[in-house]
């Protein structure tokens, strides 16, 4: 029998002011707060690592394992952070949620934070999302003054601050150190490790850093139990997750699904490809997981699965390109943004995805050089398991993936250039006539 | 407002010690909201970001003073505060036009159809990356992945959603800008505010905007929608109760349970095979889906 959709924490996303404290409460918001504070804390961690929910901002690490991993209580202060700073290119899931219903993340905070003896909880909101944190301000503000936030927590005693922080523009910020880092005032850039962060985060505390989505996801597993969850999804991989579907599909969008669904059962949902086109490569996970292709289609989309088939589940962000497009081009796009983006700190990331760049532009522009793909794949090993964080690795995974599956428009690129290949109006979701010619636009 | 009337303090030249401060009621007032900034965390340096973005509001950009202000509140010195300010794009180091204009050309943006914007708006504006109009109104950049891929190509002004763009949509939207025409984003405000009231939220302080505009966007929606054509939901809570006892019989598998229609199909080995799939030592052996 086919998969089929399971929304959850988007079940209610079309209600009138979703994002209201009011409509939230209307559809069952905040019992499940009420119910955790009622247990144990230790048995609301127990109920989450029995649910099986794994980190939905890419690493897929079990959420409740990593909250007890933190340093026992030693008396000092102890922090939930939640990373919103949604960059991974592809990844869409977490910025409509907030706008859509912030109160689910302030729940699933409250219940964290009561989970792990946390009294001051921060989210790590990127700043270039400024709807989403107005709504995240305005939640945390209501729920402030309907008693779910601040001291006494609805009369149980207990206490919780919860900081709303907004970045400025960074990457890196993602990845969950240099999050820390800039969380303290400094350049974002990623941290030794170890300590970890449950050893030694912020402010050198005891610290757990959860994605949007994962946190916002615990709610419904202390209402529903463990067992409701785990209903859904795979053995390994349980629970229902965002899939954001985008580029050249009928109906692009986001799909909430129990893991281990398709992109083939994703397609029919979502109308297909468009049409008169084939699907060509797409990722499973964002820019940083290694591209599939149509040969994929029936991979179930859970962590196991996307990982024996040489990917990675990551964000579940499916980015769908059709056969118009020049995967020199897309892989091109890719590595400016992470050369861009990488933080400095260590060579092979920052010196690496420079030459990456340097390399793929002159393929792209049909000026290749003899052995040019050869000198990609070796900048990549040295950049992949040698830079300080995932950030370099991610990098590398567009450029060895395309060449495996697509070797031949890389050797196209020695000597011609990919918009004489693939003109790019033919990918284009409108019509237009470029203003350079393919011919001449040589060099980019 | 044009970059002329940004009230910016004259440059710095050789030999001084810094560009003018502010004036004493301005200092107060700007004092006033760092001291709540500062309050929101355990350890006061955290508050640098949120102190840039109310430098920006003040100035437009992350103007000498303004980086002394800020050091002068942390206790921190200038270089400090500079070398932080200099890691962050949305930081800028000179003035920024009243809306700053980003046009997404990552990998599927780009391919969709945002170089093509790019193209068109860098040609219509006659501007660069990071450059500013004339009359000061639009700072046009190239951004990367905004998190609206499902609404691709995406623009971006002031950092709200311009979905679903084209060349003619995008340059009707900075020709409307200059003529001082509200600019109504997708998802967002009714409309777009300047760039230093938009710096003052991201500072923390918000402007009672956040009820304005739509909940979600049509793709945003679509999963929904196509779950409630087909009448597909998640299990309902209760549904873990019930399957403790006997399945109902004489009737489809409730949703949730064993051969229901939200059971997944055995699809990888480790849904059927033990030895493949250990399960966390902390669950029971007899746990399985549906139970």
């Amino acid at each position: 029998m086919a998969t089929t959709l399971t929304p959850v924490l988007s079940a209610h996303w079309d209600a009138d002011h979703s994002w209201s404290l009011s409509s939230y409460e209307a559809t069952g918001g905040y019992t499940a707060l009420r119910k955790a504070l009622t247990m144990a804390p230790a048995d609301v961690v127990t109920t989450v690592k029995d649910s099986g929910l794994r980190g939905r901002g890419g690493a897929g690490f079990p959420t409740g394992m990593k909250w007890s991993f933190l340093s026992p209580p030693d008396g000092g202060p102890r922090y939930l952070v939640v990373n919103a700073d949604e960059s991974e290119p592809g990844t869409c899931k977490d910025v409509p949620l907030l706008l859509a219903n912030p109160h689910a993340l302030v729940e699933g905070m409250a219940i964290t934070a009561f989970a792990i003896g946390c009294h001051h909880a921060f989210v790590y909101i990127r700043g270039e999302v400024l709807h989403a944190t107005r709504r995240l301000q305005q939640a945390v503000a209501e729920a402030y003054a309907a008693g779910y936030l601040g001291s006494n927590v609805l009369g149980t005693g207990f206490d919780l601050e919860l900081t709303v922080h907004v970045g400025a523009g960074a990457y890196i910020c993602g990845e969950e150190t240099a999050l820390l880092d800039s969380l303290e005032g400094l350049r974002g850039q990623p941290r030794l490790k170890p300590p970890f962060p449950a050893a030694a985060g912020l402010y050198a505390r005891p610290t757990t850093v959860n994605n949007v989505e994962t946190i916002a996801s615990v709610p419904g597993i202390v209402l529903g139990g463990a067992s409701w969850f785990t209903s859904m999804g795979t053995e390994r991989s349980a629970g229902h997750g965002l899939f954001s579907l985008s580029g050249h599909v009928a109906r692009p969008g986001q799909y909430e699904a129990p893991l281990g669904i398709t992109l083939r059962e994703l397609l029919d949902m979502a109308g297909g490809i468009r049409p008169g086109h084939q699907l060509k490569f797409w990722t499973p996970g964002g820019s940083s997981t290694p591209l599939f292709t149509a040969e994929h289609l029936d991979v179930p989309l859970d962590y196991e699965s996307v990982g024996k088939a040489g990917s990675m589940l990551g964000t579940r962000a499916l980015q769908i390109f059709d056969d118009s497009v020049s995967v020199v081009r897309a892989v091109t796009r890719w590595l400016e943004f992470y050369k861009h983006e990488s933080c400095g700190k260590c060579t092979p990331c920052r010196e690496g995805t420079y030459w990456l760049v340097a390399v793929l532009k002159r393929l792209e522009a049909g000026q290749g050089a003899p052995g040019d793909i050869d000198l990609l794949l070796d900048v990549c090993s040295n950049i992949l398991g040698r830079a300080f964080c995932a950030l370099g690795d991610g990098a590398t995974s567009p450029v060895t993936s395309a060449v495996k599956y697509f070797r031949e428009e890389f050797e196209a690129g020695m000597h011609t250039p990919a918009d004489v290949l693939f003109p790019p109006e033919k990918s284009s979701l409108f019509a237009y006539t470029p203003r350079r010619s393919a011919q001449l636009a040589g060099v980019h | 407002m044009s970059a002329d009337d940004l009230g910016q303090p004259v440059g710095r030249s050789l030999g001084q010690v810094h560009a003018a401060g502010y004036d004493e009621a301005t200092r107060q007032r700007l004092a006033t909201d760092a001291a709540s900034i500062l309050a929101r965390y355990p350890k006061e340096r955290s508050a640098l970001l949120p102190l840039l973005h109310l430098v920006q509001s003040e100035d437009g950009y992350v103007s000498p003073r303004g980086i002394a202000f800020a050091a002068q509140m942390l206790g921190l010195t200038t270089a400090e505060v500079s070398a932080v300010a200099t890691f962050y794009t949305q930081f800028k180091r000179h003035p920024n036009g009243t809306y700053t204009v980003g046009v997404c050309t990552t990998a599927l943006c780009a391919i969709m159809g945002g170089d093509a914007i790019w193209e068109e708006l860098t040609a219509h504006l006659g501007i660069d990356h990071d450059e500013t109009t004339d009359d000061g109104v639009i700072t046009l950049e190239r951004v990367e992945c905004n998190a609206a891929c499902d609404y691709a190509p995406v623009v971006m002004v002031n950092w709200e959603f311009f979905d679903n763009q084209t060349p003619d949509s995008a340059t009707a939207l900075v020709d409307g800008l200059r003529a001082g025409k509200p600019a109504v984003p997708t998802r967002g405000a009714a409309a777009v505010v300047p760039f230093r009231e938009m710096s003052r939220v991201l500072a923390g302080f918000p402007d009672g905007r956040a009820d304005e505009g739509v909940g979600a966007g049509p793709a945003t929606l679509v999963g929904l929608d196509a779950a409630r054509r087909h009448g597909w939901t998640a299990p309902p809570f209760h549904a873990a109760d019930a399957a403790a006892d006997a399945p109902p019989t004489g009737s489809a598998p409730e949703t949730g349970t064993p051969g229901s229609s939200a059971q997944r199909p055995v699809t990888t080995p480790s849904d059927s095979d033990p030895a493949v799939a250990k399960p966390p030592a902390s669950k029971p052996e007899t746990q399985q889906k549906g139970s």
